[in-house]
């Protein structure tokens, strides 16, 4: 069984210290929110989409360091990239948590790939995926708020 | 009891005891289990294990019906259990004791059976800042349905409710008080006695939501003179889905019923149905019949225990953990009040309750993280989530060293 190495990773433990685009985005034109009600954990997502592309992207919000950094790492993927591409990110890391065992898009998580350890551990898989399917629904316009309850 | 036997149970023996406990005996993640999650649930002695055994393998039938054997000794199974919880809490008569399956339906029946028929538009339902969310929401539902007021006394920085505040807050428009006995997230023990005879200074009755406090303390429900109490057996030592209200015979007379079924009536016709006496109005359809054997089964581990021996031990761990936790740099308890039951909810600078749990779930010990469905308490201490270890009497100084020792790696990977 992988142990608490796997899971808490130095690339993690520095994106839950020093979280990049940790920040609103003041002309963010797609925000979404997420929470975890079991825990408490708390996302927003801000996006600033422009002609397909995501120009900008931040977030803010309370949680452990697996939700933060995976948040944290998610906003440098998605960044720049076409909302098609965001999408794809978003099948790979999902499959990668949420699958134990199945094969890696390496290419498309890139840095994404030191949180796959999370998937021998169930409880938390919750925490890494909360941003991820809040930056999916600011991106669809669903307005609801996402739980991953 | 005589001298001797007094002698005996002095000596209070963990180890012993803890043999009574077949869970405590295994491995987790390849470290021996240590359980500091008793406020969410406990373990369960052997001899509870065996009543729900016994009862399966050579008495099952249905109560208070049938003629044959089995469902007498069923029924006097059942009903006997019932009689020990009556004498555990020293409430006045069996009727005033009510199975349910926890003390979120004990509460939610008086929400329905009380409250609905007494509460109006303008009155006032008074509960704490430290409530477990099973003591706040159906009195909301109550508020919201009859145009009334929620009141929330507040609380102190150590975890104490503001009894000044509550005295202010009591009016004749108060209808009804709901306040915990001992606090899940803080373990604060609320001067309940007081509390109660505040509240009925201006007639309102009181209902005290007792989860926390009798694997703890002895409970008397005529030392406390509250109106209703409620609480779990899963908590108690005892199985889950099955849990106690005890409420004040005038009261539970006049009230309708929560539930219909089976069992809660006298006579059923199209045109009227009586309904059944106390309790069994209040116990529609076929009980939880081996819960209610076992929680006594429970009751009576705890009695022979003796709550002298169980306090003495959990105060005591209570002083060694707050010790050994406050001298932890970047460790800071949530929770301190003088006068506390054995609940160790902290937090830590650089990681969170979260991370902490799993860190400390690897080397087999088992804490709870979050909110523990009081988020309202952690509003007010202005922090997401604890990471709580709650004690029972067969935790040791070693669970309380092997957390610290936890703690330690905790601080490793987040510095």
């Amino acid at each position: 069984m992988p142990g608490l190495n796997d899971l808490y990773q130095e690339i993690l433990l520095e994106h839950n210290s020093k979280p990049r685009n940790f920040r609103e985005v003041e002309e963010a034109n797609k925000t979404s929110e997420g929470y975890n009600p079991l825990c408490g954990d708390q996302v927003t997502i801000y996006l600033k989409v422009i002609d397909g592309l995501i120009d900008d992207v931040g977030f803010q919000g309370s949680g452990c360091a697996i939700s933060r950094a995976s948040a944290s790492m998610m906003t440098q993927s998605i960044k720049g990239q076409s909302v098609e591409k965001a999408q794809e990110i978003f099948d790979a890391f999902h499959d990668m948590i949420t699958e134990p065992g199945a094969e890696l898009d390496y290419d498309t998580l890139g840095d994404l790939e030191t949180l796959s350890g999370v998937n021998a551990y169930p409880t938390r898989i919750k925490c890494a995926v909360l941003a991820w399917h809040t930056m999916k629904a600011a991106l669809t316009g669903d307005a609801d708020a996402i739980t991953t309850e | 009891m005589t001298t001797g036997d007094r002698t005996a149970a002095a000596a209070f023996d963990v180890e012993k005891v803890r043999d009574d406990f077949p869970i405590l005996k295994q491995q987790v993640n390849g470290h021996p289990l240590v359980y500091l999650d008793n406020g969410a649930t406990s373990q369960k002695p052997q001899s509870v294990i065996d009543a729900i055994v016994r009862y399966y393998t050579t008495t099952n039938a249905n109560v208070h019906r049938g003629v044959h054997t089995l469902s007498q000794q069923a029924t006097d199974g059942y009903e006997g259990a019932r009689a020990k919880i009556r004498r555990f809490i020293n409430a006045g008569d069996d009727r005033e004791i009510i199975f349910t399956r926890n003390t979120t339906e004990g509460i939610n029946l008086v929400a329905h059976s009380y409250a609905r028929q007494h509460v109006g538009p303008g009155d006032d339902i008074i509960v704490s800042n430290m409530e477990h969310h099973s003591n706040i929401v159906p009195w909301q539902i109550v508020c919201e349905e009859k145009g009334a007021n929620l009141r929330v006394v507040p609380i102190d920085d150590t975890g104490e409710l503001l009894m000044d505040e509550y005295e202010k807050m009591l009016s004749p428009r108060t209808k009804l008080v709901s306040i915990t006995h001992v606090s899940n997230a803080l373990g604060t023990i609320l001067p309940a006695a007081q509390i109660v005879s505040m509240a009925h200074a201006y007639g309102a009755p009181v209902l005290l939501d007792g989860a926390q406090a009798v694997p703890h303390m002895p409970v008397d429900m005529q030392e406390l003179d509250c109106d209703f109490y409620a609480f779990s057996g899963h908590k108690l030592f005892g199985p889950t889905g099955i849990g106690i209200l005890y409420g004040k015979s005038d009261l539970l007379e006049a009230m309708p019923p929560f539930m219909g079924g089976g069992d809660m009536i006298k006579s059923v016709t199209f045109e009227k149905t009586i309904y059944n006496d106390l309790p069994y109005k209040f116990e529609a359809g076929t009980p939880d019949i081996a819960g209610a054997i076992a929680l006594g089964a429970a009751v009576d581990y705890v009695n022979n225990l003796g709550f002298d021996q169980i306090t003495a031990h959990e105060e005591e761990l209570l002083r060694y953990g707050t010790q050994a936790l406050t001298s932890i740099a970047g460790v800071k308890l949530i929770g301190t009040a003088p006068h506390k039951a054995g609940i160790l909810s902290f937090t830590m600078d650089n990681a969170h309750p979260h991370d902490i749990g799993t860190i400390l779930d690897e080397q087999g010990i088992a804490i709870r993280t979050g909110h523990h469905c009081a988020q309202p308490v952690m509003l007010r201490f202005q922090i997401p989530a604890t990471a709580r270890a709650s004690l029972a009497f067969y935790n040791t100084k070693e669970d309380i060293d092997a957390l610290v020792k936890g703690i330690d790696r905790v601080l490793e990977v987040f510095g």
